[in-house]
């Protein structure tokens, strides 16, 4: 699924980046919010009235607000048999 | 440059770095820039428990060394000695944020291998505990191998201990590696990562106000609303708040010119202390008051974490003119001044983003114009409710601000389709903790901010007014002439030649006047219409009595004041402006578009104005 489709306020696992949507400014700037595959992630807030807006999102620790556009590039997964997030690690 | 040792404080944003910066200096802040580059820089002295003074640099907050914008690359170039005009600081105090370990750990890593002596300041405990997050320093020390302190900046926390580490520190004298050791992104991740967990004692999940207040704050309506009224509320206080401190501010420049009419004789000298120098000067110093208002509620609004809020709110609708939402924190600083703002994109990564951003900056009502629309509301717009609590002042000076929104939003949407064509950049913010601020840092702030607009006014305004009073008042008229000493001089000269170009949109000789002198800074045209007709009032006590407010009332049709406020809504804006732009743009193409375009719509707006009010009758 992606994050975009994520429901609000549902614990989830990055399962995949694809970082070719992504600007290599805007991928850098993602992995520096701790965006990586395995990160815990969670949609918090949709901003806009008709859906167009940024969400906002938590990622580890930290929330972050992004477009949509970008989020679609994140694929996410939720369940008990999420990929571990110390995976990573 | 002093030869104090240099230690510089380091780390991400939101970290907390710069109240950490107000507490240990306090006021002893000295604001400057880097050579060749417009990022600012921010040093200020403390002393070590033993005595010993140091100098602290505040690096502009970053989220690795691998710089995205350029104050970034300040910040790199800085810690790597590389950045011309400051030597590398004998120490880092690297500032983390407490709750958010993982990330800020993982540059914190970098910075700590460069080899540089450091210490990691573990800021914000007091939010990380109301997370329920419980950490111990002595473990992150042991893992990091540099001493860990936990601090809370706006409590001043933890300032004692850090002030003693760094005396110990700068005692040592370590040897500084060469070159930092090349580490990839994923390994320092993970090691951040793995510290991070060793230095959590306990974590429990605990309601978080953050989330909570957010859901409300960033609701797509109910978020919006909240938004405009805290707008609203911060232009109604900008009128209800100031009415005492003005007419103290008055009463003293009154006091003080009629002393100085009562002791020296007429002439030359008594004429520029009391229509140059205390009218001129004295009518811009009044609206001190209401730009520090004014400046309260931004410093408030960034200091609580809230002005992120409102970039996210507005980027739906930032997104339909081409512009990202990170584009409103600039923009809504350029209320305050169009300078800083203009400053402010370079976080903006887009550069087609970021022009626009520029262009459209000085659309949005700057302090400077505020003295302008008060004096001109004050004296044209009854004092009356139009809602209970809703004054009609205060509305027209919000509907000024809203007229100003909607032409940038206007003229960004046809930028974005001609001269800043393409695809639009995205938005990626990070999205702070909700925070109260410390009364120190609000005041800090203040204090700053008043004292370069004292600046302003003792430099430029003075400068300026005192210039307009010596062509004003020279040639001097002929005894028995039938031509008013304005209409004689050579400012009304010129001013006359100008108001061919002017009449047809309403705007008389003494708005022509106050034109010219107003593009060295906004405010003059209020302190050059207080000169102009205190020249022209003479030894008339009668004259010489009544307020500027009161003056104008008499002289200017309605439909000319109201076209006046309009070309003061899109007025070409002041010279440092101008200088901003065209050092931010790298040359003079973009800031003559910016002032072409800007009289143009200027122009038109107070021909529109003038024209349908007269037609209206008014």
């Amino acid at each position: 699924m992606r994050l975009t489709d994520l429901p609000l306020r549902q614990p989830a696992y990055v399962d995949l980046i694809d970082w070719s949507v992504l600007s290599p400014s805007e991928g850098q700037r993602l992995r520096e919010f701790g965006l990586c595959e395995g990160a815990s992630v969670e949609a918090l807030h949709r901003g806009g009235m008709f859906g167009r807006g940024p969400i906002a999102c938590k990622v580890g620790r930290m929330t972050i607000a992004m477009r949509r556009s970008h989020a679609a590039a994140v694929t996410v997964r939720t369940g008990p048999d999420s990929l571990d997030q110390d995976r990573a690690a | 440059m002093s030869a104090l040792p240099l230690v510089a404080l380091v780390g991400n944003p939101n970290a907390g770095k710069s109240a950490l910066f107000n507490a240990l200096t306090g006021a002893r802040q000295k604001l400057g820039n880097y050579p060749g580059v417009t990022v600012e820089r921010k040093a200020g002295r403390l002393s070590l428990s033993d005595g010993r003074p140091i100098e602290l640099v505040d690096l502009p907050g970053t989220y690795s060394l691998d710089p995205g914008s350029p104050d970034e690359q300040v910040t790199r170039d800085v810690v790597m000695g590389k950045q011309v005009g400051e030597k590398r600081p004998d120490a880092l105090v690297i500032v983390v944020d407490a709750a958010n370990l993982d990330n800020h750990l993982r540059f914190a890593l970098e910075l700590i291998a460069l080899g540089l002596p450091t210490i990691v300041a573990l800021n914000m405990v007091d939010l990380a505990t109301r997370d329920g997050l419980e950490l111990d320093a002595a473990t992150l020390s042991r893992e990091l191998g540099v001493p860990v302190i936990a601090t809370v900046a706006v409590r001043k926390r933890g300032l004692d201990h850090l002030r003693e580490a760094l005396g110990d520190m700068l005692g040592e004298g370590r040897a500084v590696r060469a070159a930092a050791p090349d580490r990839d992104f994923d390994a320092l991740r993970a090691e951040a990562r793995r510290i991070a967990r060793a230095g959590i004692v306990r974590e429990t999940p605990s309601r978080r106000l953050t989330a909570a207040v957010d859901r409300v704050a960033l609701h797509p309506v109910f978020g919006l609303m909240l938004l405009l009224a805290l707008l609203f509320v911060m232009f109604q206080a900008v009128y209800a708040w100031s009415e005492a401190p003005i007419a103290m501010i008055e009463g003293v420049a009154e006091a003080a010119a009629s002393t100085v009419r009562d002791t020296l004789p007429d002439g030359i000298i008594r004429s520029f202390l009391v229509d140059g120098v205390i009218n001129g000067v004295g009518s811009v110093v009044v609206f001190l008051p209401q730009i520090l208002i004014l400046f309260f509620f931004i410093l408030m609004l960034e200091a609580t974490g809230y002005m992120v809020r409102a970039a996210f709110l507005m980027d739906g609708i930032m997104a339909r003119v081409g512009l990202s939402g990170r584009a409103f924190i600039p923009l809504l600083s350029s209320f305050a001044c169009a300078i800083p703002g203009i400053m402010a994109t370079r976080t903006i990564a887009d550069p087609r983003d970021r022009l626009t951003t520029i262009l459209i900056a000085p659309l949005m009502t700057c302090s400077a114009r505020l003295p302008v629309y008060a004096v001109i509301i004050g004296a044209f717009i009854p004092a009356r409710d139009v809602l209970p609590g809703v004054g009609l002042q205060g509305f027209v000076l919000f509907c000024l601000y809203v007229a100003g929104i909607v032409g940038a939003m206007l003229v960004a949407l046809i930028l974005r389709m001609t001269v800043t064509k393409g695809a639009s950049g995205g938005f990626l913010m990070e999205m702070p903790k909700y925070q109260w601020p410390s009364a120190q840092d609000i005041l800090l702030g203040l204090w700053q901010r008043a004292m370069t607009f004292l600046k302003r006014a003792g430099t430029i305004i003075f400068a300026s007014t005192v210039i307009l009073w010596l062509l004003l008042t020279f040639p001097k008229v002929p005894d028995g002439s039938p031509v008013s000493q304005v209409d004689y001089s050579v400012a009304g000269r010129i001013a006359n030649g100008l108001t061919v170009v002017l009449e047809p949109i309403g705007f008389n000789r003494d708005i022509s006047l106050a034109l010219i002198p107003a593009m060295a800074a906004r405010e003059v045209a209020v302190s050059a219409l207080a000169t102009v007709y205190s020249i022209d009032a003479g030894d008339d006590e009668a004259l010489l009595e009544k307020s500027l407010g009161d003056r104008l009332k008499d002289q200017w049709p309605l439909p000319t004041a109201l076209a006046f406020l309009a070309w003061f809504i899109f007025a070409p804006q002041c010279i440092s402006t101008i200088a901003v732009t065209r050092r931010e743009t790298n040359g003079w193409k973009w800031p003559m578009f910016m002032v072409g375009y800007l009289f143009a719509l200027a122009y038109v707006a107070a021909g529109l104005t003038f024209w349908t009010a007269t037609a209206a009758g008014l």
